[in-house]
């Protein structure tokens, strides 16, 4: 557990989680890194499978696809935008500190704590009554065709998975993986609010045992470290070429055809006169 | 609470006799070494268990650290380790800066200031008693600070600028150094010397919560330069303590002022022992600027320099004493 986690002593003389080990800051830079060369070099080298990469969609769903796609409202895009800021924020002013720089970073990080939190049920609400809820969740079918493609990408002989409904199956992972983490940050975070000077609360550290506090600042913590390689990899992803196409749908909102019939089955995402 | 043993935990000793080879042995340990002046605060932390380094590297040794010479534009040089009585006792400081003598005479006891240096009263680590009691706070590398708690006894702790962490710097002469508009110079092996001025020498919390300073690992103290500006000036420097025979100040005071014809033409005035690091009242400086040195003035920058302070359940005397203290320095009252 010392690999993961920092001890202290309280003044009773037990042991207590204080953080989490923050040298893991440095393997989470790492894996962002190695897994950006690591993918480059699968993209790069590794072989491709023999035939399409896909199943071929219907010509007549196909048809009724508009010349653009809609695939994010403002609302939407608005909350992804601030969101990101309010991560990227989150993330300089809690690790670039203990990597070395040193500067007056508390207000900064729970101030961008609340935006995120606040963006959070926004977005939660937002996705609950205005949008498919469920579509960004995985499901049986985005296991299904993670295995057909690791199958194929392992050499095994398989039939091209079908196009991706609105959002692809490692899409899903990833926000999945988000949701996971936030869970963690972001309640903890607004506990650990009472415990430093905000207009919020009265301070009071005694809230909470040492044991419960001491849990809440590891999962804190271990969460953000989490987050850097997740946001190292995010941002990889919204720089790729191939990718590219989808970082211009957060930014303007809509997709060409030709990109929504080369990516997405439109029998699984319907858009056009029937949608 | 921590129990302060007879025979401190081994550590190697080095005794270097140049400021060259001290930097090399701070470059080597860099985190592992402990740089030991007067000891005053050194053996403490170690009997107590609550530091331990595996190397001290003892200053003792090195004559090129102590002594007082005179500096090309009119000002002072001070070895970071000479004594606070030779500070105290130096014809040139009592003659042009005569603050820094008081300062340093007002530092504990004769036979500290006898062991203790400038560079070590400066550096020295803050008095919470929590913190020195080895228990896991902010300042140790935890997530608390048992002295801002709802049952905290923390009548010596922070008015102003506290940032989870309530501690504050414990310096009689780091106010006068302010003040003085000294210089800090910082020497080590590989990045040569850098000269901070004192006002930024000091840090708070809210950039470094686990230290008092800016010094790095493998970075000395060597000396500290105080510049001409303002020797001659009127100055004022007061120290208010619990036990009047010796003790850390409560609050004290450091002012220097240029003063024509009855009128402030400049100042610098610096409150201690109400932040985690000497408080410069800018903006009493810049409110008393071209005002006359009198009764009402010294009331206006008395009620100026405590707007903001944040008082914890015990330390809010801080504050009348701190409002009077500038009262007394603008005022010039028994004046240094």
């Amino acid at each position: 557990m010392g690999f993961l986690v920092q001890w202290g002593k309280n003044p009773w003389g037990q042991d207590i989680l204080t953080h989490a080990q923050w040298s893991l800051v440095y393997f989470a830079l790492a894996f962002g890194v190695l897994f950006m060369l690591g993918h480059t070099l699968f993209v790069a080298f590794w072989p491709k499978p023999a035939g399409p990469t896909t199943a071929p969609v219907s010509e007549a769903a196909a048809a009724r696809v508009p010349q653009r796609v809609k695939r994010h409202s403002l609302a939407a895009r608005m909350f992804h935008w601030i969101m990101a800021a309010s991560m990227l924020t989150l993330l300089v002013t809690s690790f670039v500190p203990i990597l070395g720089l040193k500067f007056d970073w508390v207000q900064l990080h729970w101030m961008a704590g609340i935006v995120l939190t606040i963006s959070i049920i926004y977005h939660i609400i937002h996705a609950s009554f205005w949008l498919d809820f469920w579509s960004i969740w995985l499901n049986k079918e985005d296991v299904n065709e993670a295995r057909t493609r690791l199958k194929r990408a392992m050499g095994q002989t398989v039939p091209a998975p079908r196009k991706a409904a609105k959002y692809p199956w490692d899409n899903k992972m990833y926000h999945t993986a988000i949701v996971l983490s936030a869970a963690a940050a972001v309640p903890t975070g607004l506990f650990m609010m009472k415990r430093i000077q905000t207009p919020f609360y009265v301070r009071n550290p005694y809230l909470f045992s040492d044991t419960t506090w001491g849990v809440m600042y590891v999962l804190h913590g271990l969460s953000g470290i989490g987050l850097v390689g997740l946001t190292i990899a995010h941002i990889y992803f919204a720089i790729r070429p191939e990718k590219l196409w989808i970082t211009k749908g957060m930014v303007f909102g809509d997709i060409t055809r030709e990109d929504f019939l080369k990516h997405h089955d439109p029998q699984r995402w319907v858009v056009g006169k029937e949608s | 609470m921590a129990t302060i043993h007879d025979v401190m935990p081994p550590f190697e000793l080095f005794q270097p006799t140049t400021v060259e080879d001290t930097l090399a042995l701070l470059d080597k340990y860099k985190h592992d070494a402990w740089v030991l002046a007067g000891g005053l605060d050194t053996f403490d932390w170690l009997k107590d268990r609550n530091k331990r380094p595996k190397v001290v590297v003892d200053l003792g040794m090195v004559p090129a650290l102590k002594g007082i010479k005179p500096t090309a534009d009119g000002g002072l040089e001070i070895g970071a380790a000479t004594t606070l009585t030779e500070v105290a006792k130096n014809a040139t400081v009592k003659e042009k800066f005569p603050m820094l003598m008081q300062a340093a005479e007002l530092v504990a006891s004769p036979q500290i200031r006898n062991q203790g240096t400038i560079g070590g009263n400066v550096s020295q680590d803050t008095r919470c008693w929590y913190y020195r009691s080895g228990w896991t706070c902010y300042r140790a590398g935890g997530n608390i600070c048992y002295a801002d708690t709802p049952s905290a006894i923390n009548r010596e702790h922070a008015i102003f600028d506290a940032n989870r962490c309530v501690a504050v710097n414990p310096s009689d002469t780091a106010p006068a150094l302010v003040a003085l508009d000294a210089k800090m110079v910082i020497r080590s092996l590989r990045g040569g010397e850098r000269v901070v001025d004192a006002e930024n020498y000091f840090i708070g919390p809210a950039i470094d919560i686990m230290k008092m300073n800016v010094l790095q690992p493998g970075e000395l103290l060597v000396a500290i330069r105080i510049p001409s500006t303002w020797a001659g000036s009127q100055f004022y420097f007061e120290k208010v303590r619990e036990r009047q025979v010796w003790d850390f100040p409560m609050v004290n005071v450091a002012a220097a002022m240029k003063v024509s014809n009855g009128t402030i033409q400049s100042s610098r005035i610096v409150v201690n022992a109400v932040a985690a690091h000497p408080l410069r009242l800018t903006a009493v400086e810049a409110a008393v600027a071209g005002k006359p040195r009198s009764e009402e003035t010294a009331k206006m920058a008395g009620d100026l320099a405590v707007q903001g302070a944040q008082p914890l359940n015990h330390n809010g005397y801080k504050i009348p004493i701190m409002k009077n203290l500038v009262k007394r320095a603008i005022r010039g009252e028994a004046q240094a």
